[in-house]
């Protein structure tokens, strides 16, 4: 099923345009250039290989001080995971990650995510909720060390920085199918 | 003209602000929108759910006709406790990344360029989940159509073909797949592969003829084609064009659900929706007003494109009729359909069945259980099954007392 012409015929024709595609611009009074000092002020996306994260380091003592200060009013007190929504930051135990289930939590948690960066990535842009993008990079590194030590994953004096984060592994880093997302799908039918 | 807009909004703020504060506190709230109350008049307290960190609107499907949703009663999953205050003079769209000239644009200058408007609906994955069948469903309050699979809404969505924007641009060759990240609060964020950017997404500032509605991400937003919803980013501030998939924070949480099927484990996205209906009216909620002439009518929608057949069943599955399916009938769009019924005062369950230009049809509960890897007795579980991306088709029970009820599950 998966080799037969009818699913390997799209990829083929996709292929081509895209590689195609650079030529010059057909309505060129219409837009700015972005000279890269201006991309450099607003281009806080991270990816998975964290290729984009600034320097910085924390631990997770700091990031629990940081999260009673910063984020508690929202997400519950640290030390009771039954607390308000602390709970969908710590699902499981230390140790024993929780990876998500079909029959099971409404939320994954943290140990769920498929890469180290992705929380990173969301405290550095979106939290706190009343003034996103106000933690300095090494306040967001020892939150994402305190929440992954909260959940299992690393060890309490582990330093998370720019070299340490990506390579961390995720419990749940094999939980996904197919190991990387891939388009067109390969599986059909594609909604199954 | 500015005190109204003003006082909307503020109307807006205060609504989700209460309701907000009033969730925190662990009550659920039905709120009625300022919206929905403005052109359709709903009684209060339906159509609308709020939490400290989420709002939601469900589209009435049982009481509009056509295929154009009102855009006050489409459906909205704000994944944030507040709409974003934007200044469209000050907003500016940005493609950067793996391309030869990273540009910025006005709303004005997006107007600028070669438009399109196409009719789309756009769906949450999460649209007609199991968990939202029955008594499981908190908001389940007497029109569960609206609330089971109201999730869903239909346009006419103008702008610039994301292609246009891209090819301005000038990718690189490494490019394959883009993230794109709105202006809210949320940073709300998606990744999206440059083939499916390049064939027919949307950078839509107008719906049904008007801009877009502050819940619907004014001033622009994607509008990714028969894709799951979460593709076609509200508000949107940034593309970056990357080699890989980026798998944002709320792509990894709750827009993947494990499998039976897959030995426990998650697709990472699900892209396009498969053929799905539903009838709407008659459905559970509403009366019947007595024997006779009934119009059965009800939705049809694929992501893979046109709806090339609906059929009706008024005997439980036994027997199916072909619909009548009305004109346009659009890739990617709703489809309306009337079946003529005449209705003998029995018992009687009624059920619609979606097949698409691809081909595939619609499946039923056991067929998708099924396919799942699953056992119907699954089902029972309490709570039930997390499922996203759940097409299977709808049967509404009538009672010889005209009352309709969900037979989904029962």
């Amino acid at each position: 099923m998966l080799c037969s012409p009818k699913f390997l015929l799209p990829v083929m024709i996709l292929a081509v345009p895209v590689a195609a595609l650079a030529q010059s611009r057909a309505y060129p009074n219409v837009g700015t250039p972005l000279s890269q000092a201006e991309i450099q002020s607003f281009d806080r996306m991270i990816g998975p290989e964290g290729k984009e994260l600034p320097p910085g380091r924390g631990t997770a003592k700091e990031g629990a001080a940081i999260f009673a200060k910063r984020c508690e009013i929202c997400h519950g007190k640290g030390k009771n995971e039954d607390n308000g929504l602390l709970r969908s930051l710590v699902i499981g135990s230390p140790g024993k990650p929780y990876r998500g289930a079909f029959y099971g939590e409404e939320r994954n948690g943290p140990s769920y995510y498929p890469y180290a960066t992705v929380a990173w990535d969301y405290i550095n842009r979106a939290m706190p909720v009343t003034d996103p993008g106000s933690l300095t990079p090494n306040e967001v590194y020892a939150l994402v060390a305190f929440l992954y030590y909260r959940n299992g994953i690393i060890q309490e004096n582990d330093v998370m920085d720019e070299k340490t984060l990506p390579k961390v592994e995720m419990p749940n880093r094999n939980g996904f199918v197919p190991a990387v997302p891939v388009y067109p799908p390969q599986k059909k039918p594609s909604w199954y | 003209m500015d005190s109204n807009r003003s006082s909307r909004r503020r109307f807006l703020k205060q609504t989700a602000a209460l309701a907000g504060v009033a969730t925190g506190a662990g009550l659920a709230v039905r709120g009625q929108s300022a919206q929905a109350q403005h052109v359709h008049g709903e009684p209060p307290r339906r159509g609308a759910r709020y939490s400290i960190d989420h709002m939601t609107h469900y589209t009435p499907l049982q009481d509009y006709a056509g295929i154009i949703t009102p855009p006050p009663l489409h459906f909205m999953q704000q994944h944030s406790s507040e709409f974003p205050e934007i200044d469209v003079q000050q907003h500016r769209f940005t493609i950067h990344g793996l391309v030869d000239r990273p540009l910025s644009f006005t709303v004005e200058e997006l107007k600028r360029l070669p438009s399109v408007s196409r009719i789309h609906f756009l769906e949450c994955h999460g649209n007609s989940s199991p968990a939202s069948h029955g008594a499981g469903n908190p908001t389940n309050v007497g029109l569960p159509v609206q609330f089971i699979h109201g999730m869903t809404s239909c346009s006419e969505w103008s702008g610039v073909p994301l292609s246009v924007l891209l090819n301005e641009a000038g990718l690189q060759k490494e490019a394959s797949w883009l993230v794109s990240e709105g202006a809210d609060a949320g940073k709300f964020s998606h990744t999206l592969p440059l083939a499916k950017a390049m064939e027919d997404v949307i950078v839509a500032y107008g719906q049904n003829g008007e801009p877009l509605r502050v819940e619907q991400g004014y001033p622009i937003r994607l509008v990714v084609p028969g894709w799951e919803a979460p593709f076609s980013v509200k508000y949107l501030r940034h593309i970056k064009v990357v080699d890989q998939p980026y798998v944002a924070w709320n792509e990894s949480m709750n827009h993947s659900v494990t499998r039976p099927d897959l030995r426990d484990k998650a697709r990472w996205y699900h892209f396009q929706f498969g053929p799905k209906s539903v009838v709407t009216r008659p459905s559970a909620g509403l009366e019947m007003l007595g024997r006779g002439y009934v119009q059965i009518t009800g939705l049809a929608w694929s992501g893979a494109g046109v709806v090339s057949k609906v059929e009706v069943s008024t005997d439980g599955g036994r027997s199916w009729k072909e619909a009548k399916r009305h004109a346009p009938v659009l890739p990617r769009a709703h489809t309306r359909f009337t079946f003529d019924w005449a209705w003998d005062g029995e018992e009687a369950v009624i059920q619609s069945r979606c097949t698409d230009e691809a081909g595939e049809v619609q499946p039923s509960l056991a067929e998708l259980t099924k396919n799942w890897g699953m056992h119907l007795e699954d089902w029972k579980k309490t709570p039930r099954p997390r499922a996203i991306h759940f097409n299977a088709i709808q049967p509404w029970k009538i009672a010889r007392d005209g009352s309709i009820s969900d037979a989904m599950f029962a």
